[in-house]
């Protein structure tokens, strides 16, 4: 039941997570505005546009598009928040509302049914809008049809919202060259703003109420939207993923990248606005997914929901085929014997074709199953694709541009990610890691060969000096991120590092000035570490356990430690082991982390006193490996360490920032 | 469109509007038969449980139980185990929902029984039902309803098929068994497929 809104009328809002569906005859940018309960955007980052970071609730828009998709999530709200404005502006050369269709807007719950719509009509010189507003009554939402138009353009609207740097802000959104270096993008834009005013006369002349018609349109071939949207990126994902993502600004080459549009609906081109004749019933397929579709408080704890969510269902679909091929491949053996059992039948014409006749029924079934795999395989891409997108920079691979806009943060995330996982079943799909913080275990980066626990992938490094090197890269790169997770000097860095050879992880770190003091590298020093760490421990643990918190002496630094041992145990007696090993089971719960690097083998002096010790810590392979059971089918996943792709300097610049 | 089934019956299983189900939810309820006399109001719970077994052409390949709660491949999940059921009045004491287009390719069959793990028989059941449910809006497609028990601790329900041409339908089976879990009806389950 869709209420079609007119100018001025408000609503109360059913749900507090939604779906803003813009469609219009050509490309439109979209930005939301968070403001106070005066109207006023409170800051620049209040702008939500498109390449600027995302806001807690409001991910950033795409670029410029006749059809937009923008999630909006009003209880995730920066606190201070009491309104949300909807602003809509024309490209640069677009020219005004008046010579294009008028714009579509509706107000989708989480599960896609349209709760209000609005079309934005009556406009004339005006090239930006204030279509929507969401605002707070009496402690609900509410959604209010506005239709404010601005002949003097995005500019004269932020103004209205008190943004200070209203120019170029307004560059920003509407691709006009506001700021220079900007250029690029603007003519990158301007391209897709002139594609879009071709396609405008066709698309008005046809343009649905459905605001999915792009959608449904740009996928040709008769499949569901999102499958089509995802096939577009299963092939690119790869690619995607492997080149280092631009610095904001960059809005992409084109409309059709799938760097940027991937999640959404591809804008429609010129070749398929035509075609998309009258509107097109509703596609019966899954709805496109949307980042944060899961439960949780905050769109981070969604998020981590969510991907547990992809992960089971990759686990599952993986094992649904497999076990399909299993049984086809066991019928074909049994019939097959069935056929051997009876001699008259064994051989002949006859005995030839039923042969072919069972084989062929494998390979029917063995072709459905693939079918279905592929099915879930797109579908969970897809929706992987969109929390990536959505992801804040500590859940974020090192690629994203979350971590181009990293920002301390004021209070520890929800989780942090340590790699990624994937199945040969699922080509493409990498689930992240992801580790509740605080942190339950220490980390363990493997610095050996370790058999236990399987081969490495054939293409890794095979001799022993190259996987310690992997082992302090990963580390160092672990190490950052936990710092990162980390409000400024909320984490200390100690380090153990008896060798201070080339291969450690502690010389980058050392070198960043990371560390609250010298790396210890002698077993003096190392037992002096160790025991003013345990010591830390037992007053902390004595604290919580007695409820007397505020009894800690006051010159106690509150900050979390971090204690980075490379190459363990070297530089270590048994006394300074036990020390670590107690660390290691108690730290955790009062902020004392280990990071380990180290190749169990060497430890091997030390007799199986440790085994439990390297059970309890969370192993981390240097290279990829496939040693990591889910917990629903207990496939073997490839684990991934967190190490940016080669020529990506978000370690060295996340090196200068905390150093 | 309810469709109530008597006992080897099958319907074919459809939306009203001609499209493909996706997912339907089996829920099995049961009815305490009344007790007379002193101490009448002593518990009167029946412990049933149900479960489903996945069928790969005759080979059982998974079973949904109340120790295996969701089938490996993620397509048929039990909702949970419901200790105390037959109190209620006539709703569904357990529900195991089956995603129809998750289900593997090779799986050709689901069988949904009831047993009783704790060796109640249906003579203390009055009532048994199953029936299926179109998730998507909450309507029943087909009901089978069992009168009077015997003095078997497991009764098998219906099974879910699917049909030559790609759909699925739904036959009443009502067999009665004796069986406390699933394993044991395996053999009971075998002339019905």
């Amino acid at each position: 039941m869709t209420a079609e809104l007119v100018h001025g009328e408000n609503r109360p809002l059913p749900h507090t997570r939604l779906e803003i569906r813009i469609s219009a005859g050509g490309p439109l940018a979209a930005a939301l505005l968070l403001t106070d309960g005066t109207g006023r955007a409170t800051g620049p980052d209040h702008v939500v546009r498109h390449g600027a970071p995302a806001m807690p609730g409001a991910p950033a828009p795409g670029p410029p598009a006749a059809a937009h998709r923008l999630p909006l999530d009003l209880a995730a709200l920066p606190p201070g928040v009491e309104r949300v404005c909807l602003a809509l502006a024309l490209p640069a050369g677009a020219g005004p509302f008046g010579a294009v269709a008028a714009p579509h807007t509706a107000v989708h719950a989480p599960d896609g049914d349209p709760a209000v719509s609005f079309t934005l009509t009556g406009l004339t010189v005006e090239t930006a809008v204030i279509a929507l507003e969401f605002y707070r009554r009496a402690g609900a939402w509410r959604v209010r049809a506005v239709g404010q138009g601005y002949a003097g353009g995005v500019e004269a609207l932020l103004h209205d919202h008190g943004v200070a740097d209203a120019t170029a802000l307004a560059g920003a959104i509407t691709g006009l060259p506001g700021r220079p270096g900007e250029g690029g993008p603007a003519a990158a834009r301007g391209g897709a703003a002139g594609e879009g005013a071709m396609a405008g006369p066709a698309a008005a002349a046809s343009r649905p109420a459905d605001p999915r018609r792009t959608a449904s349109g740009g996928a040709g071939s008769g499949s569901t939207a999102s499958a089509s949207t995802a096939s577009g990126s299963t092939v690119s994902g790869s690619s995607a993923a492997g080149d280092p993502r631009g610095a904001p600004a960059d809005p992409g080459a084109s409309p059709g990248d799938p760097r940027v549009t991937a999640p959404r609906p591809a804008p429609a081109g010129p070749s398929t606005s035509p075609s998309a004749g009258p509107p097109q019933p509703s596609p019966t397929g899954p709805p496109p997914p949307v980042a944060g579709d899961a439960p949780g408080l905050t769109l981070d704890e969604r998020l981590y929901n969510q991907v547990w969510g992809v992960f089971e269902d990759a686990a599952r679909s993986a094992s649904a085929y497999r076990s399909a091929v299993d049984f086809a491949d066991s019928r074909q053996e049994r019939e097959l014997e069935a056929l051997l059992a009876d001699p008259s039948a064994r051989f002949g014409p006859a005995a030839e074709s039923a042969r072919r006749e069972i084989r062929a029924r494998r390979d029917d079934l063995e072709r459905r199953a693939c079918e279905v795999l592929e099915r879930d395989s797109r579908q969970l891409l897809a929706e992987a694709l969109v929390v990536e997108e959505a992801m804040p920079a500590p859940m974020a691979r090192w690629e994203s541009p979350a971590w181009a806009h990293w920002r301390p943060p004021r209070e520890s995330p929800y989780a942090v990610r340590l790699g990624d996982l994937q199945l040969p079943e699922h080509p493409g799909l990498r689930i992240p890691m992801l580790l509740r913080l605080p942190l339950a275990r220490g980390l363990w980066v493997d610095a050996g060969a370790s058999p236990e626990y399987g081969p490495p992938a054939a293409d890794g490094p095979a001799d022993q000096d190259a996987l310690r090197a992997a082992a302090g890269t990963v580390a160092v790169a672990v190490a950052l991120r936990l710092l990162a997770c980390h409000p400024p000097g909320g984490l200390r860095l100690h380090a153990v590092d008896p060798q201070g050879d080339a291969g450690s992880a502690v010389g980058p770190l050392a070198r960043a000035g990371l560390l609250a003091g010298p790396p210890a590298s002698d077993l003096a020093s190392v037992t002096a570490l160790l025991e003013s760490l345990v010591n830390r421990v037992d007053l902390l643990r004595m604290a919580l356990a007695g409820g007397a918190a505020d009894a800690l002496p006051p010159q106690l630094d509150p900050a979390d430690r971090l204690l980075l041992v490379q190459d363990f145990p070297y530089g270590f007696d048994d006394r300074a082991v036990a020390r670590l090993r107690y660390l290691a089971e108690e730290g955790p719960g009062v902020g004392v982390h280990l990071l380990l690097v180290a190749d169990r083998a060497e430890a091997r002096e030390h007799g199986p006193v440790l085994d439990p010790f390297w059970r309890g810590l969370t192993r981390l392979a240097p290279v990829p490996q496939a040693y990591l059971a889910d917990p629903w089918v207990e496939h073997l996943w490839t684990y991934t360490p967190p190490v940016p792709e080669p020529g990506n300097t978000v370690l060295t610049d996340l090196l200068r920032r905390f150093g | 469109m309810s469709v109530n089934l008597a006992k080897g019956q099958s319907v074919s299983l459809q939306k009203s509007s001609g499209e493909s189900l996706a997912v339907v939810r089996m829920g099995l309820g049961w009815k305490a038969a009344p007790r007379r006399g002193l101490f009448g109001t002593r518990t009167r719970e029946v412990d049933l449980d149900a479960s489903a077994v996945l069928y790969a052409d005759k080979t059982p390949a998974d079973v949904v139980f109340f120790q295996h709660l969701v089938s490996n491949d993620g397509s048929v999940r039990h909702t949970g185990d419901n200790l105390v059921g037959g109190t209620g009045a006539g709703g569904d004491d357990e529900s195991i929902v089956v995603d129809l287009p998750r289900v593997p390719v090779h799986i050709t069959q689901i069988v949904f029984t009831v047993s009783s793990y704790t060796g109640q028989t249906f003579q203390q059941v009055e009532n048994a039902h199953c029936r299926l449910v179109d998730e998507s809006n909450g309507q029943e497609l087909a009901r089978y309803q069992l009168t009077g028990g015997g003095a078997h601790t497991g009764q098998i329900m219906a099974k879910v098929y699917r049909d030559g041409s790609g759909g699925w339908q739904m036959a009443a089976i009502g067999a009665p068994a004796q069986a406390r879990t699933f394993q044991d009806m395996l053999p009971a389950i075998a002339p019905h497929l």
